[in-house]
C-alpha cells in the first residue's frame, strides 16, 4: 500500500489531509473527534486578541444543484468567539492526547506589529506546530482591518507574515485570499516576507442566494444580510487554478502549498496534489457530510496511487505543472472529433440540441419510418469542442477522438494566420 | 354481510377499516422529496420521445424542468394546457405503454422517468392551492355548442371550445359529470372524489352549463339540437355491453363488470358493498382486471379471471397483469365460457378449453367447471346503435373524418364512440379538444360564409 505520509514546510504528517481553520476545528471536542476519524492534522479556527468577537445568528448559505446537493457553502461567521486563553489551553491538551498529528495555529489582528507578534508569541507556546496567517476572511473582520483587508495588499502580506517569522521559530504558513486580480503578487509577497508555505484559496467573497420573499441576500439576519466567504466543490476550479499558478510561476516556483478550495474527495486530493500541492487542507465536506469522509479520501488516493504504482506523494506531486501551460503554447494543429457509440446511444437529443443551438450545427439528427431516432456527427462541421461528450448523460457514448496528422506542433505565435507571427527560430 | 358469510373460505373477519384501507391510493402521491428525486431523473430530452407517446402531446420535459426549477404551478400549466385532465391521466393512464415506456432510458435498461407520479405532482399542487383558473375565455363568440354526454371527451371538448370564445351546454344522461372518470375507473386510482373535484376545476373556465338526466334517443333529440345549437359534440361513450350468447345469462349473479365497478365508485362505505366468494371475471382487458382486482380487495375468497386467449394476447396491460396476480386473482387462460349452470342463480359455469387451429381460436371440446356465485362479464362493450339513427357507423362505432365531423352537418363525434375509439381516457381527451378546434374552425368558416 502507498504510504500517504507528506511534509510540509518540514512538518511531517502522517497523511496529507488536515482540517481547515473553520467551525469544524474550533474547539478540543471536535479536533479529537477528527483526528479519532483519520485526520491529519488540523489548523485551529483562527485566534484573535480578547476579547472575543461576538458571532451573528443565522451564519450559512448554500448554493444546490437541482437535486438539492450542496455544491456550495456561504458563511458570515467570524474567528473563534471563545477566549484566547480557552483556545490555547485546548490545543495543549490535543496536543499531549494526539502526538503524532498535526496542529497549526490560525491568526489574525490588527496590521499593528505588537499586536501580530504578540499573538504569534502566545499561540507558538501553546505547542502548535506551526502558525497560519489567515489574511483572507472576506466578511466581517476586514471591516476591521483584518483578513482580507491585509492579504488584498501584497505590502501587507509581506509585512505580517516578517513579522510572525521575526516572533517565532516554527513554521509560517500565509494563507492567501483569492479575492484579487493576480495570486502571484500575493504569493511573492509571502515569499518574501519569508513564508515556508502558503494555504490557499481563503473563501470567495459572495453572496449565495437571495431570499425573494424577504427580499434579502441569505444568510438572513433579522431580515437582512451580507456577502460572505464562499466555499466548496463550487470554488474548486478558481482555487486549481490559483494553485497551479503558484506552482509553474518562475517567481514563486518551489514555494510550499497547503491546498484549499473544494477538496471533497480523494479525486479532488489527487488532482491538487499533480498540480503541486504539499498537504491539503478540507472544511466544507466535512461540514456536509461529516468527519467519516477522510476514511475514503485515504483508501480512495491509496488505491489510485497503488494503481498507478506510485509509492508516495512525492511520486506524482507536481506531475500535471509541465503540462499546464498559457494557451500560447497549445498546438494549433491538434484536431479531435466526437464520435457517438450508436450502441450506447439512448436517443436522448442533448448532444445534437447543445451543438444545433449553441455550437456548430454537427451533429445530425434523424428519425427513420420505425421512428428510430439517430445522432451523427457530421466531421466537416465539428471543431472537436466536446460540449456534446459533457453533456451526453451515458458514459463513454460520446468519444472525442484525435485525428490523425502529420503536421508538426505549431503554437499560435507560430501560426501562419497569426498577423504577428514569430520565427520560431530567431526567436529563441 | 353476505349471504354466504358463514363459509370457511371467506375472509369475513376483515373489518370496513381493512377494505377501505385497501381501496387507498393505488399509487401514492410523491412528496416534495420523491418529486425532486424523480424530476432530476430527466434527461430534458430534445424532441422527447415521451412527448409523442402521450395522446395529447403533453410537453413533458418542459414541465418535468419546471418542477426541477420550483415552479411547480408553471408545470400544472404546462400539462393542462395540452390536456385540461390531466390530473385523472396522472392517476388511470397506462404510462407504462405510453410516455414512460418512451422515455429514453429504456434504451439503457434504465427505470423510466415517473411521468405519471411528477403529472400528479404538479396537477394536484395547482388543484390544491385553488385561485383562479389557469385559463381565460376567449372573447365571447356569440355561438353555443351542444355536447351530448359529459364524460372525459365532452368536457374536453367543452373547456377548450370555451377557451376559443364559444358558449357551451352539456347534456349527461347520468346524475354526476365525468363519464368513465366518475363511474368507470376503478376506485384505487381515484381516491378522494377526485373525478368531481377535476370537474369543478375544468368548469371554473367559465360559459359552460351540464343538465344532468338528459339521454340521447330518449328524452334528448339530436333534431333539437340541431335546431338549437350552432354546433353538436357527441361523445356518448359505449352504452352498450356485449353479451356471451349463453343460456342463463340473466341468472341472479350474472352481471356486468361494469356495473360491479360504478356500484363500487358510487359507494362511500366499500364495506357495505357484498359479494359472494367465487367469483369469475369473464374477458382479458383492464375492465377485467379492475374488477377482479376489486373483487379481491373487497375480501372475495376465490377470484378467477378466465381469458379465452392466451395472456400475451390479453388487451390489459402488463403492469395490469401483474397487479392481477400481486392481488390473488388466479389466472384461467385458453378457456371460453359454454355454459352457465344454476336454477336462478348462478352455481357455477362450465368452460371449454381453447387453442389456436390453423390461425383460428378453437375449442378443443374438454370442459370443466368453475364453482361461482357471482360472475362478471368484461368482454367489452357496444355502442347504443338504437340511440343514433341517422349517423353513419363503421365497425359498430360513429364514422368520424380527420377532423371528427360526423355525416351530419355541424355534428361532430369523439371519445370512445367513434371508431377511432382507443378506449383510453386520455385518447378521449384528446379527441374532445382537437374537436373543440375542428369545430370552432367550421363556426368560424359559417360565420364567414354567412356574412
Amino acid at each position: 500500500m502507498a504510504d500517504l505520509g507528506c511534509v510540509i514546510a518540514g512538518i511531517e504528517s502522517i497523511n496529507p489531509f488536515w482540517l481547515a481553520s473553520a467551525p469544524p476545528t474550533d474547539k478540543h471536542y471536535n479536533v479529537v473527534r477528527a483526528f479519532d476519524a483519520g485526520w491529519g492534522g488540523v489548523v485551529w479556527k483562527t485566534l484573535g486578541i480578547d476579547p472575543p468577537v461576538v458571532n451573528v445568528s443565522s451564519r450559512y448559505g448554500v448554493h444546490q444543484n437541482t437535486s438539492g446537493g450542496i455544491i456550495g457553502i456561504n458563511n458570515i461567521e467570524l474567528i473563534s468567539d471563545r477566549p484566547l486563553e480557552t483556545n490555547l489551553r485546548e490545543i495543549e491538551q490535543c496536543r499531549k492526547e494526539w502526538p503524532d498529528r498535526v496542529i497549526i495555529g490560525s491568526m489574525m489582528a490588527e496590521i499593528d506589529e505588537q499586536a501580530w507578534k504578540e499573538l504569534a508569541i502566545k499561540i507558538a507556546n501553546s505547542g502548535v506546530h506551526g502558525i497560519e496567517l489567515n489574511l483572507g476572511c472576506p466578511h466581517g473582520m476586514c471591516e476591521r482591518g483584518m483578513g482580507s483587508a491585509i492579504g488584498q495588499v501584497p505590502e501587507m502580506v509581506e509585512q505580517t507574515t516578517r513579522w510572525v517569522r521575526e516572533a517565532v521559530d516554527i513554521p509560517v504558513f500565509t494563507k492567501l485570499t483569492p479575492n484579487i486580480t493576480n495570486i502571484l503578487w500575493a504569493a511573492e509577497a509571502a515569499k518574501q516576507g519569508g513564508a515556508h508555505a502558503v494555504s490557499l484559496i481563503n473563501t470567495v467573497n459572495s453572496i449565495v442566494s437571495v431570499d425573494l420573499d424577504e427580499m434579502a441576500p441569505n444568510p438572513i439576519v433579522d431580515g437582512k444580510g451580507t456577502h460572505g466567504g464562499y466555499c466548496g466543490a463550487a470554488v474548486k476550479p478558481i482555487a486549481l487554478n490559483m494553485v497551479a499558478e503558484i506552482a509553474r510561476a518562475t517567481e514563486t516556483r518551489g514555494l510550499e502549498i497547503s491546498a484549499i478550495g473544494g477538496i471533497e474527495n480523494w479525486r479532488d486530493a489527487a488532482e491538487f496534489i499533480a498540480l503541486g500541492a504539499n498537504a491539503l487542507q478540507v472544511c466544507t465536506a466535512a461540514m456536509l457530510y461529516g468527519f467519516r469522509i477522510v476514511d475514503d479520501m485515504i483508501d480512495g488516493l491509496s488505491t489510485f496511487m497503488d494503481q498507478k504504482g506510485y509509492r508516495s506523494i512525492e511520486d506524482f506531486r507536481g506531475k500535471a505543472i509541465a503540462n499546464t501551460v498559457n494557451w500560447n503554447e497549445l498546438n494549433m494543429n491538434f484536431d479531435t472529433k466526437a464520435l457517438i457509440d450508436p450502441d450506447k446511444c439512448i436517443e436522448c437529443g442533448r448532444c445534437h440540441i447543445a451543438c444545433e443551438d449553441t455550437s456548430h450545427q454537427a451533429i445530425e439528427f434523424k428519425v427513420n419510418e420505425a421512428g428510430k431516432r439517430s445522432f451523427t456527427v457530421v466531421d466537416e462541421d465539428c471543431v472537436g469542442c466536446n460540449l456534446c461528450a459533457h453533456v451526453c448523460p451515458v458514459p463513454d457514448c460520446i468519444e472525442m477522438v484525435p485525428v490523425a496528422t502529420d503536421k508538426p506542433y505549431v503554437t499560435w505565435p507560430e501560426h501562419p494566420l497569426n498577423p504577428l507571427k514569430t520565427d520560431p527560430i530567431s526567436s529563441q | 354481510m353476505p349471504a354466504d358469510s358463514g363459509n370457511k373460505s371467506s375472509s369475513c373477519g376483515a373489518s370496513a377499516s381493512d377494505i377501505a384501507a385497501n381501496f387507498d391510493d393505488l399509487h401514492k402521491p410523491l412528496n416534495a422529496l420523491q418529486a425532486v428525486g424523480a424530476a432530476d431523473h430527466c434527461l430534458y430530452c430534445y424532441d422527447a420521445p415521451c412527448i409523442q407517446a402521450c395522446p395529447t402531446s403533453i410537453d413533458i420535459p418542459t414541465f418535468i424542468h419546471q418542477i426541477r426549477t420550483d415552479n411547480v404551478m408553471g408545470a400544472a400549466r404546462t400539462i393542462l394546457s395540452e390536456n385540461i385532465m390531466g390530473g385523472t391521466c396522472a392517476r388511470a393512464c397506462p404510462t407504462e405503454v405510453l410516455c414512460e415506456q418512451a422515455c429514453v432510458y429504456n434504451l439503457g435498461d434504465e427505470a423510466p422517468v415517473e411521468i405519471g407520479l411528477l403529472q400528479r405532482f404538479a396537477v394536484d399542487h395547482l388543484m390544491e392551492q385553488g385561485g383562479a383558473h389557469p385559463f381565460e375565455r376567449g372573447a365571447e363568440t356569440g355561438k353555443h355548442i351542444a355536447v351530448v354526454g359529459a364524460g372525459p371527451a365532452g368536457l374536453s371538448c367543452a373547456h377548450r371550445a370555451a377557451m376559443l370564445g364559444h358558449k357551451i351546454t352539456v347534456f349527461e344522461a347520468k346524475a354526476k359529470p365525468g363519464g368513465l372518470n366518475e363511474y368507470g375507473l376503478a376506485a384505487y386510482k381515484m381516491v378522494d372524489d377526485f373525478a368531481q373535484k377535476e370537474v369543478e376545476f375544468l368548469l371554473g373556465i367559465g360559459g359552460i352549463e351540464i343538465k344532468y338526466g338528459h339521454t340521447l334517443g330518449e328524452n334528448l333529440r339530436l333534431q333539437n339540437l340541431q335546431q338549437d345549437f350552432d354546433a353538436v359534440f357527441v361523445s356518448i361513450g359505449l352504452g352498450g355491453t356485449n353479451k356471451l350468447g349463453l343460456d342463463r345469462e340473466n341468472n341472479g349473479g350474472v352481471i356486468d363488470a361494469i356495473d360491479f365497478i360504478e356500484t363500487l365508485r358510487q359507494t362511500d362505505n366499500k364495506a357495505d358493498v357484498t359479494i359472494g366468494q367465487n367469483i369469475i371475471v369473464i374477458g382479458g382487458g383492464n375492465t377485467a382486471i379492475d374488477a377482479a382486482v376489486q373483487a379481491k380487495k373487497l375480501n372475495a375468497g376465490n377470484v378467477t379471471l378466465v381469458y379465452r386467449r392466451g395472456e400475451s394476447a390479453m388487451s390489459a396491460t402488463p403492469y395490469e397483469v401483474e397487479l392481477a396476480r400481486k392481488n390473488g386473482v388466479m389466472l384461467e387462460l385458453w378457456a371460453k365460457p359454454a355454459a352457465i349452470i344454476g336454477d336462478d342463480r348462478v352455481t357455477s359455469v362450465t368452460f371449454e378449453r381453447t387453442r389456436m387451429l390453423n390461425g383460428k381460436l378453437a375449442g378443443t371440446g374438454e370442459t370443466f367447471d368453475i364453482v361461482a356465485d357471482t360472475v362478471m362479464k368484461a368482454i367489452g362493450q357496444q355502442l347504443g346503435i338504437a340511440s343514433l339513427k341517422g349517423f353513419e357507423i363503421a365497425g359498430g362505432k360513429v364514422a368520424v373524418t380527420a377532423d371528427y365531423s360526423t355525416n351530419l352537418s355541424g355534428v361532430f363525434a369523439g371519445g370512445d364512440c367513434i371508431a377511432t375509439g382507443e378506449d383510453l381516457t386520455v385518447q378521449a381527451i384528446e379527441d374532445g379538444k382537437q374537436a373543440a378546434h375542428a369545430i370552432d374552425k367550421f363556426l368560424t368558416s359559417e360565420g364567414t360564409h354567412n356574412g
